[in-house]
């Protein structure tokens, strides 16, 4: 019961889990709704999802869950068998009814004939010229108790049905596969932390002080730490020109977000990928270059290092030497970037473009496959899950 | 000993592959997965199936692997020391034994679980690499020497927060839960809601008909909304293959038996036929 909508729900990425369903049915055994759509979708938000961020892809998950069972409603009247329905179309009859229909050859017949029209020509349904639904004469349109004429009417109130909570879609803005603003960047930015003491020890451990001092036999043994701080060190590799032009801005602003949350954090610019150099200043990229080398010389292993960039290019461009748009490289961009990921253990690469635009061919898929699969798109949720891996 | 799985938890045959593993080989078996998929509840149920005691051990982001085995509180000592208590003299009073120990020292075999191991700092797993391996460790304070009497059939979950030491893996079997299929799904709520369908789906039309009140319904639904109420109930049931083929006798058999029970159902769902087809 349910699963299927469950699973159309976790299908629109809301992260629901199976103890989330089980609480579910728990609250429909105990009737918490009943026979109510409004209360069911209510209820069923509360218990699936934990987050404002997926109400949009809730409700589009449930909208499109009852677009579908709509459908079921010419099965569940096939699904009746004709002689219940018979039955109780033969109590409702009046004597004179009766008589019509025999007249007519018989109740038996007169439904079966009823089924054949209704095959024949569908366009019959709406146009209602003849006497099915056209009530006054007949037996069957005019009290409504024809079997099958009543699909007829109900298509219309189906669409001529007042806007339902899940259909207005309220929470459209919450969702996060926005891209992001300078605040939302910090927020993210903040998952990725670790907190360490280092430096002068200036302020007092009070557990360990009491520790101390009791191991002490009671003599006062006061302890010292040095106050805690994010020690996490980032190292940041921006692709500039070209086509990430359209991007500046989000690049930008998440340059400027992670210069406020880092303490230890290094910048080099590249261009398309990364080879044997890397630059600081966009204005004397030809003349004061930095050699990869030294990078990874200098960096110790514990950096975290992310890449930002589209990484659209001609594939060439990785993997062949001489193989840049804008110099002579002896070794493939490839290779150069397999160093990096070797010598760090943490890389990701984060990517302004889409994530429907990625596709796994071509320079893209290349270095999806060059990052281990850790390329996440430039938005909040992307940028979470980034923050995420690294931290690992 | 083989698990199975319990009346109360579906297991799958992957899932009962890598416990009968770790039973037999007695290594402790880590649990990964999706939240929600049941891991912390394996260890109890494997518990139950096997009719062994379960002794859980809950990891917080402040646990120490050093409180899994013993700590010694000092403080109380000291306390007692000033206040002259005879006790004081007896280090033994003072250490207050951890879960590991608690598993080691048992009779009969326990099943020991490590609740959310990555909740914890990253160095915790190598802490406790020797002694999830030869099952013993030292007490410094009293010198006394641990070992387990029944190596403790030892199942580890972790969410996947942050990466396990490679060493701590290489000592662990590995098993991760993924989410289950349509089939299993099924299984798991006839598990735990046996019949729930069909009593919501009686209820719906014993309420419509107005055999009988259901406590706490604040209006008596229409026509429409309880035909709504049962289509999202049964659509499981009526797949859209079945909608496609059009094939009613085949598709009957699971309608009827979700609704329809005893004879007075059986009127019930004709009654409701015949409501259907006369709205319009």
């Amino acid at each position: 019961m349910l699963i299927d909508f469950f699973l159309e729900v976790r299908r629109a990425k809301v992260p629901a889990s199976l103890r989330e369903f089980l609480d579910l049915l728990e609250a429909l055994q105990n009737r918490l709704a009943f026979a109510d759509m409004e209360e069911f979708y209510y209820l069923s938000r509360l218990c699936l999802v934990k987050d404002e961020r997926h109400f949009d892809k809730f409700d589009r998950a449930f909208k499109a869950y009852f677009e579908g069972i709509e459908n079921l409603e010419d099965l569940m009247e096939m699904l009746i068998p004709d002689d219940w329905l018979r039955a109780e179309f033969e109590k409702h009859l009046s004597e004179e009814d009766k008589a019509k229909i025999d007249s007519l050859g018989g109740l038996e017949e007169l439904i079966e004939t009823f089924k054949k029209r209704m095959e024949e020509q569908q366009e019959r349904h709406a146009g209602g010229n003849k006497w099915i639904g056209t009530g006054g004469t007949s037996p069957f349109g005019a009290d409504g108790y024809n079997p099958e004429g009543f699909r007829i009417g109900q298509k219309n109130g189906r669409h001529g049905r007042a806007v339902k909570v899940w259909e207005k879609r309220e929470f459209k803005d919450l969702d996060d596969s926005i891209t992001l603003g300078i605040r939302n960047i910090k927020v993210a930015m903040r998952r990725l932390r670790k907190f360490a003491r280092q430096g002068a020890a200036d302020q007092l451990d009070m557990d360990d002080t009491i520790r101390s001092t009791a191991r002490n036999a009671g003599y006062l043994d006061l302890k010292m730490v040095p106050e805690r701080h994010n020690a996490v060190k980032v190292l940041i590799f921006f692709d500039v020109g070209g086509s990430m032009d359209p991007h500046v801005r989000v690049c930008e602003e998440l340059f400027s977000a992670a210069r406020m949350e880092f303490k230890h954090m290094e910048y080099f610019y590249f261009h398309n990928f990364v080879y044997e150099s890397v630059w600081k200043n966009n204005i004397r990229r030809m003349n004061e270059t930095t050699s990869t080398w030294d990078i990874l010389n200098k960096y110790t292993p514990d950096y975290k290092v992310i890449f930002v960039g589209d990484a659209t290019m001609a594939p060439y461009e990785i993997s062949h030497p001489g193989g840049s748009i804008e110099h002579w490289n002896e070794e493939a961009g490839a290779t150069w970037f397999q160093r990096i990921s070797d010598h760090f253990r943490k890389v990701v690469w984060l990517n302004p473009l889409p994530e429907s635009y990625w596709g796994t061919g071509g320079s893209l898929g290349m270095t999806r496959q060059l990052v281990n699969d850790h390329m996440y798109p430039l938005t909040i949720d992307g940028l979470e899950s980034a923050m995420k891996q690294l931290s690992k | 000993m083989k698990f199975t799985g319990t009346e109360n938890y579906v297991a799958t045959d992957d899932l009962q592959m890598a416990v009968n593993a770790a039973i037999s080989l007695q290594r402790p078996l880590l649990i990964k997965g999706e939240p929600g998929t049941g891991k912390t509840l394996l260890a109890e149920e494997m518990a139950s199936a096997l009719g062994m005691r379960l002794i859980p051990w809950h990891i917080k982001s402040t646990t120490k692997a050093q409180q899994g085995l013993y700590e010694y509180d000092a403080v109380s000592r000291l306390r007692d020391s000033q206040l002259g208590d005879e006790k004081v003299k007896d280090i033994s009073n003072y250490i207050v034994k951890g879960k590991l120990w608690e598993a080691f020292e048992a009779d009969e075999q326990v099943v020991l679980l490590i609740d959310e191991i990555d909740k914890a700092d990253i160095e915790f797993p190598n802490d406790l690499l020797l002694e999830l391996d030869r099952m013993e460790f030292f007490v410094y304070e009293t010198q006394q020497f641990v070992k387990a009497k029944q190596r403790p059939i030892i199942v580890i979950t972790s969410n996947n927060e942050k990466e396990l030491p490679d060493a701590f893996l290489r000592r662990c079997f590995f098993h991760y839960i993924s989410f289950p299929d349509h089939d299993t799904m099924q299984d798991i709520v006839d598990v735990h809601f046996p019949g729930l369908q069909q009593a919501i789906v009686r209820d719906a039309l014993e309420v419509f008909f107005d055999v009988r009140k259901v406590p706490g319904l604040k209006k008596k639904p229409s026509t429409s909304e309880l035909i709504d109420w049962l289509k999202l109930l049964m659509a499981d049931q009526l797949s859209a293959k079945m909608l496609q083929e059009k094939d009613t006798s085949s598709a009957l058999p699971p309608l009827y038996g979700a609704l329809v029970k005893n004879e007075q159902d059986v009127h019930l769902l004709q009654k409701l036929a015949f409501m259907a087809r006369r709205r319009s």
